[in-house]
């Protein structure tokens, strides 16, 4: 008993001299795996248009019906997506949303992608539900915002399928935290 | 004789506001310690490192709502806390943190009072501590308080025995009660090396005293809440608190004064006495902190049966081989 009594002694203390496991969460953030499944983001091409052509096929597919599209024509005067359509309602529940990721694997043009936002909470049930704007990424630079005043560009700007599996440049990290991430 | 109260009563309020600093950081460094043996980080938020931890627990109690149960007794729940505080800072008035210093052709010797039957004294004021937690869980008219209180009366008066019998030996060595004569006597050679078994005695038994874990079965919180103290609130759940506080850090100076050659060290012993004083105290505190982060509660049959079948006969044993040391080695 006394042997066992000295070697619980040595196990805390050995464990006082290690680095605590807590993350201090809202100063320091965990980093997620690559291939996390946090909130949507609708992508644009390079030219800025946006790359969802209103299918609603990821409406379809959704198994808890989370998404809403209202699809509207195209035209050379107001022209937001390559396609003949666009999402003129893109709206996606989150609060309905399980994150399961059959709606980028249904998305014919890689228009959608389950990104790294986890903080994801609001005082009311109304503002999870996210609207077009608020899930789209950015105009990148070089581009314009849509609508934008153009022809129909040729199909081969249309984006090579699967491009957002391309984003998994290594290994996940395989469930061990290996570095923290300072917050921005 | 008015400068000698004087004297007095600056010592007096010099060692209380370093006990109540003392309670302040212990429980500080208690819940740093505890949380990195746990792999956590502790408190951090309240100033840097979190070291203004305590006093902002301070004003949150002073602000709490201070509660009375219905048919509690009003009077002895009102006394119980302080009956508990008192007896934990009384014990330091004997004991000598230092050599005796020279201010202004005076000899002061760091201690409040060197009376002879110190260590009498101390016994007789830890014994004290045991009303402040019967009456505590008598009069809160609850039940895990009772439960409590009983569980600390039967607990405290069965390691005070043991605790009274493992300091006879350093009694027989030292041939005086007074605690500086004690750590007069220590001064080459601490008693921890000649008293192995009644070191070992004093620390199970002072664990047990102060209702530490692995004795903290008058609090346990699993069974009773929080045994005798369920139903304080505010400050006098705060008052609680210091007494147990305080009665770890009196053990642990009764405990370098008994066995660890009290304020003497390695070098500069009579200047630096208080300093190696404070770091003995110090790692006792810690070893408190760290045999409550690894050692599960015992079981009360056990509790009691290891008092009195182990710890006792223990304690007559020590008594006897040092008697026996006492007249061989003359």
């Amino acid at each position: 008993m006394i042997k066992e009594l000295i070697e619980g002694l040595g196990v805390t203390l050995k464990w006082m001299f290690r680095d605590p496991v807590t993350i201090q969460y809202p100063e320091v953030k965990r980093t997620v795996h690559e291939r996390f499944r946090g909130r949507h983001v609708l992508h644009r091409h390079d030219s800025g248009l946006e790359r969802c052509i209103g299918c609603a096929l990821c409406a379809a597919a959704c198994p808890s019906q989370a998404i809403y599209v209202v699809p509207a024509e195209n035209s050379n005067e107001a022209r937001y997506s390559p396609g003949e359509r666009y999402a003129q309602v893109y709206e996606i529940n989150l609060l309905r949303c399980i994150f399961c990721g059959f709606c980028e694997e249904a998305c014919p043009v890689d228009a959608i992608t389950l990104e790294h936002d986890y903080e994801l909470s609001s005082y009311d049930r109304r503002s999870m539900i996210y609207t077009k704007d608020m899930l789209i990424e950015p105009v990148p630079a070089g581009g314009a915002d849509t609508p934008q005043h153009r022809y129909a560009p040729p199909p081969q700007e249309m984006p090579s399928p699967s491009y957002h599996r391309g984003r998994v440049e290594s290994p996940p990290p395989g469930g061990v935290i290996t570095s923290w991430v300072e917050r921005e | 004789m008015w400068i000698d109260l004087l004297i007095a009563i600056i010592k007096s309020v010099v060692i209380i506001a370093l006990l109540l600093i003392g309670f302040a950081y212990m429980t500080y460094i208690e819940r740093k310690v505890v949380a990195h043996m746990q792999s956590r980080i502790g408190p951090n938020r309240a100033g840097p490192l979190g070291l203004l931890q305590p006093l902002a627990d301070g004003i949150k109690l002073l602000f709490k709502e201070d509660i009375v149960p219905a048919r509690a007794d009003r009077v002895v729940y009102w006394l119980a806390p302080t009956l508990s505080v008192v007896p934990a800072i009384i014990t330091f008035a004997v004991i000598p943190i230092g050599a005796p210093i020279t201010l202004f052709g005076r000899t002061i010797p760091l201690q409040l009072a060197d009376i002879n039957v110190a260590l009498l004294y101390v016994l007789a004021a830890s014994s004290l501590a045991v009303y402040g937690v019967v009456l505590a869980g008598w009069s809160s008219n609850n039940k895990f308080s009772l439960l409590g209180g009983l569980r600390a009366s039967a607990q405290l008066i069965s390691y005070e025995l043991a605790l009274g019998l493992s300091v006879i030996g350093v009694v027989m060595l030292a041939g005086s009660l007074s605690l500086a004569d004690i750590v007069a006597a220590q001064r080459s050679l601490p008693y921890i090396v000649l008293q192995p078994i009644g070191f070992l005695i004093f620390g199970i038994c002072a664990v047990a005293e102060t209702k530490r874990a692995p004795f903290d079965l008058p609090e346990a919180e699993q069974e009773l809440v929080a045994g005798f103290h369920t139903e304080y609130s505010g400050m006098k759940f705060t008052l609680f608190y210091m007494a147990e506080y305080i009665a770890m850090i009196t053990m642990s100076a009764m405990t370098v004064t008994l066995f660890l050659g009290g304020w003497h060290g390695p070098f500069l012993s009579e200047l630096l006495g208080p300093v190696w004083f404070s770091l003995k105290v110090l790692f006792l505190l810690f070893v408190f902190v760290w045999i409550r982060a690894s050692w599960p509660r015992v079981r009360y049959d056990r509790l009691m049966g290891f008092g009195w079948k182990v710890l006792l006969p223990l304690g007559l044993l020590n008594v006897f081989l040092t008697a026996v040391g006492i007249v061989l080695m003359g």
